[in-house]
């Protein structure tokens, strides 16, 4: 049905016709304007007015753009909004999360639940204050080890490592990026139990599990950073016949302070939401204890997976514990998140 | 090795360096991090199958019954296929979106848009799980119902349906999840296409879409593939997001829209580990064994193409 309507010959490219700029907007309109007026006698919901509106929109604008501008134009028509509408798509769980997560979170972010743990508390009330110092404990000592552990690993794979065991290293790296964070927690747990027997459930053990997965974080993003250090600043440091070390230290690592602690920060926030691995390795407990050598711990990932998976009773104020141990946590990452950049701004080298 | 590492000059004849005991002991400790490495994931490896041992070997009365392959299939089939789920839907979407970013939005909204779309990785998976156990599983009863009511002849459709914590439900959360990978890694590849193609392309007079078939996809399909497939390993370790979201129960079904779902492995090691004690613990890191060697494979399928592109 097109043909009579597509441009003429196409012969002459001037004789090509085009919908005008504002087609997808107004037609946009359109769609929404029809989707509403059907949804009004049948009952309105919102997604089922977005999705009636999408559908409408790309017919209505295929269909025009085919009839004017011809089947190449209008396929391209197609496979945009198909492309815009898979963004649009993405935003959807990501809003919602956010939207749940802050307004069901905070029914219970008050003083009381930074203040007191759950030891002795029965029914409503009681806080997280146990989990949260279990979870900076517990991620501070992560962040100890694997810190230096990383940024030297990369030091080697920069400056140092030549040939096979260099190739070695960057292979297993990458596979550990891809280990499960489960298999790390058990990991840990199959190394504890060997030596303490089999009731070992220490916050130690969870650092160990959370180094696994935070090492090959580091290591890449400093990798990848000093990488970018440019060669005649080592030439230079050399000439001056400054040792390799120093060369290291103070002036490669130096240049790239900025962008090693970016990385290490932002490690840290996806170190700091992992709940599987500490949930076989640290267990779990309704008193604060500060001393990851000496049994279970409580994070607030594990205090919020069992509020809600074991709620005591009423279950609604579990469960409400359970949303705002989340939110904590979701505030935890964003702000490390933000921390990074402040940081890449804070440590990068003064330029005068 | 230290002496070597500036680059040395063609004419002048190889110096020796004089090392000094700073160079030793800075390129020993980079060294010995090094290795730590390796030392922690051959660790890994030696202490998952000391502790499975045990489970690996045991009678079935030992065990709950059953010899532990045949407890494990029914777990394995549920990893499979909810990782699949996962990857059907999130694929697809993911380089879409990559594609968006790359070679539709305005350029300045390009960094941003991608920011938005790595916060999506940045949310702990405990939250992914309560959202979907609370917002996103209820949400989608109706689709199910309707579905089910419709399309009910047809085995992955066959119901009934209940609460919504189902299998398709899953494999709509982890695709969520996955998203971010595979995005963030088709967003590097698209990136790096010769421009000069794609203006050859836009040159003839191709059009958008076009020029993205005929110079964008062709150069970077494997590089997709690869990110798929790295997407496929967090899918398949991922665990508190099934743990919190799949109602369990049964065994091996294609059905995807009940309540009776087969566990996935990783779920089912947190969900079970709380009260496994002896050899119950054995037999859970066992299934953890299993789950590791399946996503070792699976990346290191996906790190040879990323290899074989970056090379070629």
């Amino acid at each position: 049905m097109s043909q009579l309507t597509t441009s003429g010959s196409g012969l002459g490219l001037g004789h090509s016709r085009h919908l005008p700029t504002w087609a997808p907007y107004g037609v946009l309109v359109l769609a929404a304007a029809f989707s509403a007026a059907v949804l009004a006698l049948a009952g309105f919901n919102l997604a089922g007015f977005l999705v009636l509106t999408a559908i409408t929109f790309m017919i209505v604008l295929v269909v025009a753009s085919r009839a004017v501008e011809g089947p190449r134009k209008a396929t391209d028509r197609f496979v945009t909004s198909l492309v815009v509408g898979s963004f649009l798509l993405a935003l959807v769980p990501l809003i919602s999360v956010a939207w749940t997560v802050i307004s069901r979170g905070a029914a219970r972010l008050d003083v009381e639940f930074f203040t007191f743990s759950m030891r002795g508390i029965v029914g409503e009330g009681g806080g997280a204050a146990h989990a949260l110092a279990g979870t900076l404990i517990i991620t501070a000592i992560t962040t100890l080890i694997s810190v230096p552990i990383g940024i030297l690993t990369a030091v080697y794979l920069v400056e140092y490592g030549r040939g096979s065991l260099a190739r070695a290293i960057t292979f297993l790296v990458d596979v550990m990026t891809g280990i499960p964070s489960i298999v790390a927690g058990l990991f840990a747990l199959a190394l504890f139990v060997l030596i303490l027997g089999p009731s070992a459930r220490l916050g130690i053990m969870g650092s160990v599990a959370l180094c696994v997965l935070m090492i090959p974080v580091v290591v890449r993003s400093t990798e990848e950073i000093l990488r970018l250090v440019p060669h005649e600043l080592r030439e230079a440091s050399y000439a001056l016949g400054v040792p390799k070390w120093r060369t290291v230290v103070k002036v490669v690592l130096r240049t790239s302070v900025a962008g090693i602690a970016t990385g290490v920060t932002l490690a840290i926030a996806r170190v700091i939401g992992e709940t599987a691995p500490l949930l076989v390795t640290v267990g779990f407990t309704a008193a604060i204890n500060y001393n990851p050598f000496d049994g279970r711990m409580a994070t607030l990932p594990t205090f919020s997976w069992f509020s809600y998976a074991a709620p005591s009773l009423p279950v609604e104020a579990s469960i409400d514990r359970a949303w705002t141990a989340a939110l904590v946590l979701v505030i935890l990452v964003m702000a490390f998140n933000l921390l990074a950049r402040v940081v890449s701004r804070a440590f990068s080298p003064k330029t005068r | 090795m230290t002496a070597t590492s500036t680059p040395p000059r063609e004419a002048v004849p190889q110096q020796r360096v004089r090392q000094r005991p700073g160079d030793r002991i800075f390129a020993g400790l980079s060294t010995a991090a090094a290795v730590m490495i390796l030392v922690i994931l051959a660790g890994v490896a030696v202490f998952l199958v000391w502790q499975a041992a045990p489970a690996l070997v045991a009678a079935p009365e030992q065990i709950g019954g059953e010899s532990f392959w045949a407890q494990v299939t029914p777990l394995l089939f549920g990893t499979v296929l909810s990782a699949a789920l996962a990857l059907l839907i999130g694929a697809p979407l993911g380089v879409s979106i990559a594609l968006f970013i790359t070679h539709f939005a305005p350029r300045k909204l390009a960094a941003p848009l991608g920011y938005i779309i790595d916060l999506l990785a940045a949310i702990p998976s405990i939250v992914y799980g309560l959202w979907g156990v609370f917002v996103f599983a209820p949400a989608v009863v109706p689709i199910y119902t309707w579905l089910n009511e419709n399309l009910g002849w047809f085995p992955l459709f066959a119901g009934p349906v209940a609460s919504g914590r189902t299998m398709l439900t899953v494999g709509l959360v982890l695709a969520v999840m996955v998203l971010p990978v595979i995005t963030a890694l088709s967003r590097e590849v698209f990136r790096q296409t010769p421009t000069l193609q794609q203006e050859a392309a836009l040159a003839l007079g191709a059009t958008r879409w076009e020029m993205i078939k005929y110079a964008v996809i062709p150069y970077g399909k494997s590089g997709v593939v690869a990110a798929s497939m790295l997407g496929l390993g967090r899918a398949l370790g991922e665990t508190m997001a099934v743990a919190a979201v799949l109602s369990i129960g049964g065994g091996i079904t294609f059905n995807l829209i009940s309540n009776q779902n087969p566990a996935t492995i990783a779920a089912n090691i947190a969900l079970q580990f709380p009260e496994s004690t002896g050899i119950g613990v054995n037999l859970l890191i066992a299934t953890g064994l299993v789950l590791f060697v399946i996503t070792f494979l699976v990346n290191f399928a996906a790190r040879a193409i990323v290899a074989r592109t970056t090379k070629g």
